[in-house]
């Protein structure tokens, strides 16, 4: 992945209005827990095989999408936390492929809030060195920032349909 | 800087007919600067408002002319940017459309000798300083042709830079449209007048005596405008400027 | 393109003059494409290899163009082996027929629909809505459109026209009649407007079975469909209904996956200058568990193959709809992009709409000619139209039609002269004799010139007289 490449990710991401954590792998519990509590996030849908020893806060209720969760539910909950399939350094997207720690995608669209926690290994630095690493089999949402529009006088807005809030914590 | 390199002048009709000042200027200039210039009396026009309105075959016929006439020369000076990015640009195609490989050849050869004003001064005889005084305020249009089409950067700024006497103000939007398109103009006046009006309102907005530009087709609508408007900016080509000298000969 | 008549329209001239004269649309419009060039033109610069990818961009067009009949059937077999239907469909009315019977079989009388040039082409939105269907945009620039009864203006942000005070009204104003209203104390501030918009679609979107869309791209090898979008409206449309109808034209095919990667790094830089727009979705067919279960694709042709086969003309087939080209027209800027007379304005729209609908009408005619040839277009275009040749070519093709009898009488009589010096010396001497005569105010089709602009004076003697007085400029 380069040099400097988890640092660009973050700058690059930052530029969209996300927030972001740089952390080392056993800080990412705590990075975690601070996110939700300074968001007062409780109620978290938490998709199939996201690593439970990251999901340490005591204060939230951790929601599980075996049922699966209706999209009216889903419009109830207080935000989703997820992983990443590979996350693009000089484009600062996320790409979601719904495998594991990621879930179908309406867990991560209609709930207002998504933390993202991508994990050691999965930074690259292009579009293109990323796209070998992706199956076009699977669906793919790629995520560059929050929803946003720039319909009215070209002037762009965050947060429209999508999450209006993305925060990204990256693991280093 | 070379010496003595013998120049074709392809005037064009344009300046022929309307503007033949400008091609004064340009034999003078280059006379100056120790070279031969040439008027090849069988030149007429390089066919480039019957292609851009849609009548291929007699730009075609027109090309024909074009490159039996400078075909002998080492290199061919026009005073206007978009007559040689039809030559460079138009000709080839115009050549493959018409199936004729012989053609094709002989024009890609020409085109390669076909030069604007501000390119043949910097690039083939290696000056900038052409030794002109003129003693005005003056802004520079970066005319389509000469911008995109045929690069010319900051040939002509670097050209003007030297001029003795003159001060140089920058045309803010310089790089759009002035709005003359050739037949534009009068297929879509109301347009090609709002263009224009935007151009000349930089324009005037520089406080510049002249505007000038390496195209005389532009300046006819911008002067054109400009006089409407009363403005009191005289539209001058690049050549005029450049063949100015103390005595006020331009 | 669809089976209206374009023919009666006034032509670009005209209705381009109209537009010109309205002082908030050249506002909006200005303040609009100047905001975005510049972003623009900062993320193009940040590229380390612009011209190089601009041109692996283009390969890769013309190389699916050059075998489309291939690539379509291998498209078909992947999203067939995906669990998709595809649909095939020559023109707007047989697309039109099979949306329609398509929702018609779901027992829906409504759809959610994600912008797409392809549906507004062929006029699907009416289709539907004569089938007793409505069709809900949820674009925030498609609805205000919709909302305002509008048509759209610009391929990227079809409500460019117009600004945030008018968007307030038209909120207020209509939102109520297609579902929740807007806000009562709606400000015009952009987040407001973005938010009144949210919680108008919010339930829609959680209740509508049946969504329909276009697409940025369709990877051939794979049978993958590619959206970018920016709202999350795209992404709700593609993943909460259960019947997703895609209807895309036959030129939005790339042949590999790989290949999909350029094209993501050029589109959204040229198009909304960001270097990734929010929001990519991808899927291939159907998958259990995640977003809609049945899948259409609807092949669209509906002229294509026609502009296939012009040599010069297609290219503009490798056009990725990033409007980087109306951005930077100082023609579009000023007109807006109602007097192209078609949901294609811009330079793009000037060579696409008479290629796909013909040149039969005055205003399909008049296209080719709106533009300077300034090639400002060609400079910007991600996979390197050459807008300016098409059009040049495309006016070759006008001249045939009817309507240029006088143009072509004087371009013969233009000809004539400057086939000889002798008869362009001629001209000249008589021009140079007569210039006096000549009057303040031309005649006919030349008083568009001189109604705003003044003629520079004939002099009495032309270069080439002077050349010969003076025995080669000697004296
Ligand atoms: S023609 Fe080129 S610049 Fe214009 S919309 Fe199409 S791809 Fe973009």
């Amino acid at each position: 992945m380069g040099e400097g490449a988890l640092e660009l990710l973050a700058e690059r991401i930052r530029d969209y209005r996300a927030q972001v954590r740089l952390v080392r792998a056993e800080e990412i519990p705590n990075a975690v827990a601070k996110a939700l509590r300074a968001r007062n996030a409780r109620r978290i849908v938490v998709p199939p095989g996201f690593p439970a020893e990251w999901l340490a806060s005591g204060e939230c209720e951790w929601l599980s999408d075996e049922g699966p969760l209706t999209p009216a539910e889903l419009d109830r909950v207080d935000g989703v936390i997820t992983s990443c399939v590979v996350a693009i350094a000089e484009t600062g997207t996320l790409v979601l492929d719904g495998g594991t720690g990621q879930g179908r995608r309406a867990l991560t669209l209609i709930p207002d809030y998504h933390l993202c926690v991508v994990p050691v290994g999965r930074v690259v630095r292009t579009v293109a060195e990323a796209m070998p690493l992706l199956d076009p089999i699977r669906p793919l949402t790629w995520i560059s920032g929050p929803s946003a529009t720039s319909d009215i006088e070209l002037d762009r807005v965050e947060g429209v349909h999508g999450p209006r809030t993305l925060e990204v914590i990256v693991v280093g | 800087m070379r010496r003595n390199v013998r120049v074709a002048l392809f005037v064009t009709c344009v300046n022929d007919t309307i503007f033949p000042d400008t091609g004064k200027a340009v034999v003078r200039l280059l006379r100056r600067l120790g070279h031969e210039v040439d008027f090849p009396e069988g030149q007429t026009c390089c066919g480039q408002m019957h292609v851009n309105t849609g009548y291929p075959e007699a730009a075609t016929a027109l090309m024909r002319r074009f490159t039996q006439v400078f075909g002998g020369y080492e290199a061919v000076v026009a005073p206007s940017a978009s007559c040689v990015a039809t030559v460079r640009e138009q000709y080839p195609r115009l050549a493959a459309a018409a199936g004729d490989p012989a053609l094709a050849e002989e024009v890609t050869r020409v085109a390669g000798k076909v030069y604007d004003l501000s390119e043949l001064l910097v690039d083939v005889l290696g000056t900038t300083d052409v030794g002109a005084y003129y003693p005005h305020t003056v802004t520079y249009h970066p005319t389509c042709h000469s911008l995109r089409g045929l690069h010319l950067g900051d040939r002509p700024l670097r050209l003007l830079r030297q001029v003795r006497g003159l001060r140089l103000v920058e045309l803010p939007e310089a790089a759009e449209c002035c709005g003359f398109g050739g037949t534009f103009a009068v297929k879509n006046p109301a347009v090609s007048t709002a263009m224009g009006i935007d151009k000349v309102t930089n324009v005037i907005s520089t406080g510049a005596e002249v505007l000038c530009a390496a195209d005389n087709s532009c300046l006819t609508h911008l002067g054109g405008t400009l006089s409407r408007l009363r403005a009191g900016v005289r539209t001058v080509h690049l050549a005029e400027i450049l063949a100015s000298v103390e005595s006020g000969a331009a | 393109m669809s089976g209206h008549t374009y023919l009666g329209m006034p032509a670009f001239p005209e209705r381009s003059a109209a537009a010109v004269q309205d002082a908030q649309l050249r506002h909006n419009l200005r303040h609009a494409t100047r905001t975005i060039r510049g972003k623009r033109a900062a993320v193009i610069d940040e590229l380390p290899d612009w011209p190089g990818a601009r041109e692996a961009a283009k390969e890769i067009k013309d190389r699916t163009l050059r075998h489309l009949d291939r690539y379509l059937v291998q498209l078909e077999e992947a999203v067939t082996a995906a669990g998709g239907t595809v649909h095939w469909a020559a023109d707007a009315a047989e697309a039109n027929r099979i949306v329609v019977g398509l929702v018609e079989a779901t027992g829906e009388r409504s759809v959610v629909k994600v912008k797409s040039m392809a549906t507004q082409e062929i006029g699907l939105n009416e289709a539907l809505e004569s089938a007793g269907i409505t069709a809900y945009e949820t674009d925030l620039a498609e609805l205000i459109v919709q909302l305002g009864e509008d048509t759209p203006s610009h391929i990227l942000v079809p409500a460019i026209h117009r600004n945030r005070a008018e968007i307030r009204e038209i909120f207020q104003r209509a939102m109520a009649d297609w579902g929740r209203p807007a806000p009562g104390d709606l400000t015009d501030d952009p987040r407001a407007l973005a938010e009144a918009a949210r919680l108008h679609l919010r339930e829609r979107f959680m209740s509508t079975r049946v969504a329909v869309s276009g697409a940025n791209f369709m990877v051939a090898e794979t049978g993958t469909l590619v959206v970018l979008e920016s709202e999350g409206n795209g992404r709700m449309c593609l993943t909460l209904p259960e019947t997703l109808i895609s209807v895309v034209g036959i030129e939005k095919t790339i042949p590999t996956w790989e290949d999909l990667s350029v094209f993501l790094e050029l589109l959204p830089r040229s198009s909304t200058g960001e270097r990734m727009n929010p929001y990519t979705t991808t899927w291939t067919g159907v998958t259990p568990g995640d977003g809609p279960q049945t899948f259409h694709l609807v092949l669209l042709d509906n002229g294509r193959t026609d502009v296939l086969a012009d040599q010069v003309g297609r290219q503009a087939l490798r056009c990725i709809r990033c409007s980087a080209c109306l951005n930077v027209c100082p023609v579009y800027q000023r007109t807006g992009g109602h007097a192209y007379g078609s949901v294609y304005p811009g330079p793009i729209g000037a060579i696409l709409t008479p290629q796909l609908r013909g040149m039969q009408s005055e205003l399909d005619a008049s296209l080719p000619y709106a533009s300077t040839l300034c090639g400002a277009c060609y400079e910007v275009c991600p996979v390197a139209i050459d807008i300016p040749e098409v059009l040049v070519h495309l006016r070759a093709r006008a001249v045939q039609e009817s309507g240029h009898r006088a143009e072509r009488l004087a371009m013969r009589a233009a000809r004539w002269v400057l086939e000889r010096p002798v008869r362009l010396t001629r001209a000249q001497n008589a021009a140079g004799r007569f210039r006096r005569l000549i009057p303040k105010r031309l005649p006919g089709p030349l008083g568009g010139w001189t109604d705003t602009r003044d003629l520079p004076p004939v002099p009495r003697e032309s270069f080439r007289a002077w050349w010969r007085r003076t025995e080669k400029g000697d004296s």
